[in-house]
């Protein structure tokens, strides 16, 4: 069983799906009681970092993450929620990566957001989120900030100038910039990995 | 590094696929969730389902069909077609699609644009622009879902796309009418100035008959994506031979 927080965001009907076809039952709650309990908890995240957050403190969600013992998976702003600072519209997140989360640089011939499929390298090919993967695999990526690479950088995609985690992990907390319930097999095998840890 | 996208679109018309040659005499393609499944396993790196007749008849896409395809896709896919509210367009992203696509509503109201960037994030937002090349411009037209009440806009192409990227548009798919269904290739010219008034991704569509077609839109107008229907429905081109071909002229591909 999946407990995935449910903090008023649209677009997760992609990562029920996914589950779905993973055969893994998963359950939507803000309940911060059933998430403190939960054995594995999946931190979605879709729109600006300020609301997300804002969402996710009224419901006193964000010290119920922060303390969880049990594996935590965040997706896209989801795993960006995990760092300290947003510089989308200066937001402080959960802060249990300490690192910054800031905005792709404009560069000549360089789309922001940065928007569909990209490699990403694979640093730690033997942690148990990359079992089955190989050392270069391609996700789909939306978004317009990124966090920096550090000791938690798992994977890496480089993006013109920018060089940035794609899969993070620290302690009992991972997650991954790009939509692995978007991205083919390789994404799938991501989340299989994670509900087998 | 951010490889180029190959994007079938599926024109959607009472739940099934359909296709015609520049707007007119649709042709029943196929069911809507067996071509997405198709389209999957050939490798295609997106989906666009575009309900042609809902802009023009004043209702919003019948989402039923919206979950099913979400339920069997494991790519990215976008809806479009007379999305008019923020709650149409919730209603589309809560049954799973990834990013919803306007067109005449962006020209009836363009703070459209803004309000729905402001809500579901700019990522989720495409704006579809159909453009007709008359005497020396490019010119913007509505409502081409519906021959009968296809009209002229007042905006000029370019100007039209630096006001919706301005608005909060996250991606842009510009549709060069003439080309629309010809197959005789997209149009390099228009699709190169709309890239250089453009910050946010560009998707080329009209056009597309033969590979060499992709390889000039990406390598000449560099767009990021490259749409194209009934090159891939009728099979005259199949998306893996497609992109193993534009992967050996050196492009950057998805395998």
């Amino acid at each position: 069983m999946i407990t995935i927080v449910e903090s008023g965001g649209a677009n997760i009907a992609s990562i029920r799906f996914a589950l779905e076809r993973l055969n893994v039952s998963a359950e939507w709650t803000s309940d911060v009681d059933k998430i403190s309990k939960a054995s594995r908890v999946m931190l979605p995240g879709v729109g600006a970092a300020g609301d997300a957050m804002q969402k996710l403190r009224a419901k006193g969600l964000d010290e119920c993450v922060k303390s969880l013992t049990c594996p935590v998976f965040g997706i896209c702003l989801g795993m960006q929620m995990l760092f300290s600072t947003s510089a989308e519209g200066q937001t402080d997140m959960l802060d249990i990566i300490k690192a910054p989360v800031v905005r792709l640089t404009e560069e000549v011939g360089k789309t922001i957001p940065h928007m569909g499929w990209n490699d990403v390298v694979i640093e730690q090919k033997d942690h148990p989120l990359m079992q089955g993967l190989s050392e270069k695999e391609f996700f789909y990526f939306v978004h317009s900030y990124y966090a920096p690479l550090g000791s938690y950088t798992v994977g890496r995609c480089d993006y013109f100038s920018n060089s940035f985690s794609a899969i993070v992990t620290q302690d009992n907390f991972m997650g991954c910039q790009f939509h692995p319930e978007r991205s083919g097999a390789a994404g799938s095998r991501i989340l299989e990995n994670f509900i087998r840890m | 590094m951010l490889t180029k996208r190959i994007i079938a679109c599926l024109d959607v018309k009472d739940e099934v696929v359909v296709k015609g040659v520049q707007f007119r005499n649709h042709v029943v393609m196929g069911d809507i969730v067996d071509l997405a499944q198709r389209y999957r396993d050939d490798g295609v790196d997106e989906l666009v389902f575009y309900d042609i007749t809902a802009s023009s008849d004043q209702r919003v896409v019948d989402k039923s069909w919206v979950s099913k395809v979400a339920r069997v896709l494991d790519v990215p896919f976008c809806v479009a077609g007379g999305i008019r509210t923020i709650e149409d367009a919730k209603r589309i992203l809560n049954e799973g699609a990834d990013k919803i696509s306007i067109n005449s509503p962006a020209l009836e109201r363009p703070q459209f644009i803004t309000e729905l960037a402001q809500i579901f994030g700019v990522q989720s937002i495409v704006v579809g622009v159909d453009s007709r090349e008359e005497g020396n411009e490019w010119v913007v037209y509505q409502y081409t879902g519906d021959e009968t009440r296809t009209i002229k806009s007042k905006h000029k192409m370019t100007d039209w796309l630096s006001m919706v990227q301005s608005m909060g548009a996250g991606e842009i798919v510009l549709n060069c009418m003439a080309q629309d269904g010809v197959r005789r290739g997209y149009n390099l010219e228009q699709l190169s100035a709309a890239r250089d008034v453009l910050t946010i991704p560009l998707v080329a569509s009209g056009g597309a008959g033969e590979m060499e077609h992709f390889y000039d839109v990406f390598t000449k107008s560099k767009v990021d994506g490259a749409l194209a229907a009934s090159v891939f429905h009728t099979g005259h081109l199949h998306i893996g031979g497609l992109k193993t071909y534009l992967a050996q002229q050196g492009l950057s591909i998805r395998k």
